[in-house]
């Protein structure tokens, strides 16, 4: 079995809010068989990982089995948002893709969607 | 079995002025007590309100009142459906005033308004104990002066302006989810202890809030996640149960969809432990909450448990801030990078030469500018092509205005003393708010909540 290294977009979906200066973002799996590597590679350490240049220094994750969708909340993401930041989104809506863009999982080839960019190494 | 039938018309400042239009093309064909629904009052929103209102006491409610009534009231009145938004903003009476205004032009008549106020916590607290208390999610307040203090009230003020026979209820601050929890506490006679109903309502108001956000807007991802006719995307309409238990739809023959990934990111937005989501009425726990499909652009949500609600409100304070500086300047073509780099460096360079102490920050829009944070090292490290097109933008934010101007000025000057080839200058300076929120006494505020009929 092909395994591939994939960004988590190839596999999840997910929407940033805020409250303050903390980034609130859920990841949501498209397809049932991808909600175990979530569960397994879509760690807290790998979510710090991906946003410590913003100055993250602890994400909390929390579980949804019904909704395969794991919440991240992730305080000081957003370089003081919409009070202090000096970035141009300050509320951290974009911060989304960073998730999706930044943490990888590794995946059967053949468990990606027909199509997806994703299936090309 | 009755259901109740709530539409949203607006999910921020500034939402589409027509959406509420095929909602109640719906509404006319659906049975039981229907609402409409507008949400429009974000913390600055309400901040800038209460500022208007001191230079006009008119003045103060929702700049936009007129781009959302005016085309629905009458449609509502005709088909039964009864608007409750926050437009009252700082001044619930004045938009109730301008409400019937507008329907006296409309040739309306006989349109009966209530309001909610005693969200206002000056008239609680004074300014001193406010910027006294201790702070969450936000900034301290360092002797910044006080500009607006709301509390976020609960779901029963509202359900209390229904029972007046409103056709319309105006509030200022309450909790978004509460403006359809209100008409459900309304109509199914909720009890104040019936937890599990309570979030379930909440929940439905809750993906209410944000409008087409639950109905396929904010959503598309090309090629991995489709909506069809974004620019007709329909907003949500929820059908409630007595037992809590719902579903979202949206309109016929609009655009958008209600999928379970639709409504599973909108039901996780801006909400952290999915255990306990505290709002004044009730603490929500969704761990258990299922979804199921119910036909075409129909989710059904049952399994919403509640518990009881926090001992405190929230309240938001929002201070003055300074002002915020920023400019920019393009480069574009061969090798442009390079020069939108030294663009960068000679900015920086000339803020340090003036003794600028304030934070500043200078992206290079196209190289990374949205999640690099500011940091260089991430944006070096990736390979960008030769010939391109590049942003510079420089931001300061500081207490003082002239510092704010600098960074602008910096920029502009550019033109002639920068690298070459820059073009499409553009700056703004810009006033600063500051939020922050605080919890306070349930009973303090609930005492001076009061609800009204305001006549013509």
């Amino acid at each position: 079995m092909t395994m591939l290294s994939v960004p988590l977009h190839a596999i999840a979906h997910a929407r940033a809010g805020d409250k303050g200066d903390v980034s609130s973002i859920a990841v949501i799996a498209y397809a049932p068989a991808h909600w175990p590597v979530l569960l397994e590679q879509v760690t807290e350490a790998a979510v710090l990982k991906a946003f410590a240049h913003l100055g993250a220094h602890s994400v909390k994750r929390y579980e949804l089995p019904n909704l395969m969708a794991l919440n991240f909340v992730i305080p000081d993401a957003l370089q003081g948002g919409v009070n202090a930041s000096l970035g141009l989104d300050r509320h951290g809506k974009a911060l989304s893709f960073l998730l999706l863009g930044d943490v990888f999982v590794t995946v059967p080839r053949a468990s990606l969607p027909e199509g997806s960019p994703y299936r090309d190494d | 079995m009755t259901l109740v039938h709530i539409g949203c018309g607006a999910g921020f400042s500034g939402d589409r002025f027509d959406a509420s239009l095929p909602i109640l093309a719906s509404m006319a064909g659906r049975h039981g007590p229907k609402y409409l629904l507008f949400e429009v009052l974000a913390e600055r929103t309400l901040a800038i309100a209460q500022r208007l209102r001191l230079d006009d006491s008119q003045a103060g409610y929702s700049p936009y009142l007129d781009h959302y009534i005016r085309p629905a009231l009458a449609g509502a009145l005709r088909h039964g459906v009864r608007i409750v938004s926050n437009m009252g903003a700082a001044n619930p009476r004045g938009a109730a005033k301008r409400v019937h205004r507008i329907a006296e032009e409309l040739g309306l008549s006989g349109v009966k308004i209530a309001i909610v106020s005693g969200d206002d916590l000056t008239e609680a607290m004074s300014p001193q104990e406010i910027l006294g208390a201790p702070t969450m999610e936000g900034i301290g307040f360092a002797g910044r002066p006080l500009i607006a203090a709301n509390v976020y009230l609960g779901a029963r003020p509202i359900a209390v302006a229904l029972a007046t026979g409103a056709d319309v209820v105006l509030v200022g601050r309450t909790t978004d989810s509460a403006l359809a929890l209100g008409p459900l506490i309304h109509e199914f006679g909720w009890a104040e202890d019936d937890w599990d109903r309570l979030a379930a309502g909440t929940i439905a108001g809750h993906l209410l809030e944000c409008g087409g956000q639950a109905t396929g807007a904010y959503f598309a991802d090309p090629g991995f996640k489709d909506v069809p006719d974004l620019a007709r995307v329909g907003f949500p309409i929820a059908e409630i149960q007595a037992c809590g238990d719902l579903v979202v739809t949206k309109p016929e023959g609009t655009g958008g969809r209600v999928s379970k990934a639709t409504i599973t990111e909108q039901v996780l937005y801006e909400m952290h432990d999915p255990a306990a989501y505290l709002v004044p009425d009730v603490t929500v726990d969704i761990t258990g909450m299922t979804l199921a499909e119910d036909g075409p652009d129909r989710i059904r949500l049952s399994g919403v448990k509640g518990h009881a609600r926090p001992p405190t409100l929230k309240a938001t304070v929002c201070v003055e801030n300074g002002w915020l500086g920023e400019a920019e300047m393009s480069y574009a073509g061969p090798n442009a990078f390079a020069r939108a780099e030294l663009a960068a460096a000679v900015v920086r360079d000339r803020l340090a030469m003036q003794g600028v102490n304030e934070p500043a920050r200078v992206d290079i829009i196209g190289a990374g500018s949205v999640l690099d944070g500011g940091d260089a090292a991430r944006r070096q490290a990736r390979s960008l092509p030769f010939y391109g097109d590049y942003r510079l933008r420089a931001a300061l934010l500081s207490q003082r205005r002239e510092m704010a101007q600098l960074v602008a000025d910096e920029v502009q000057m550019l033109y002639c003393s920068g690298p070459a080839g820059g073009g499409g200058f553009r700056c703004h300076v810009t006033p600063q708010l500051a939020t922050a929120s605080i919890l306070v006494d349930r009973d303090r505020i609930e005492a001076g909540v009061q609800v009204e009929t305001i006549q013509p």
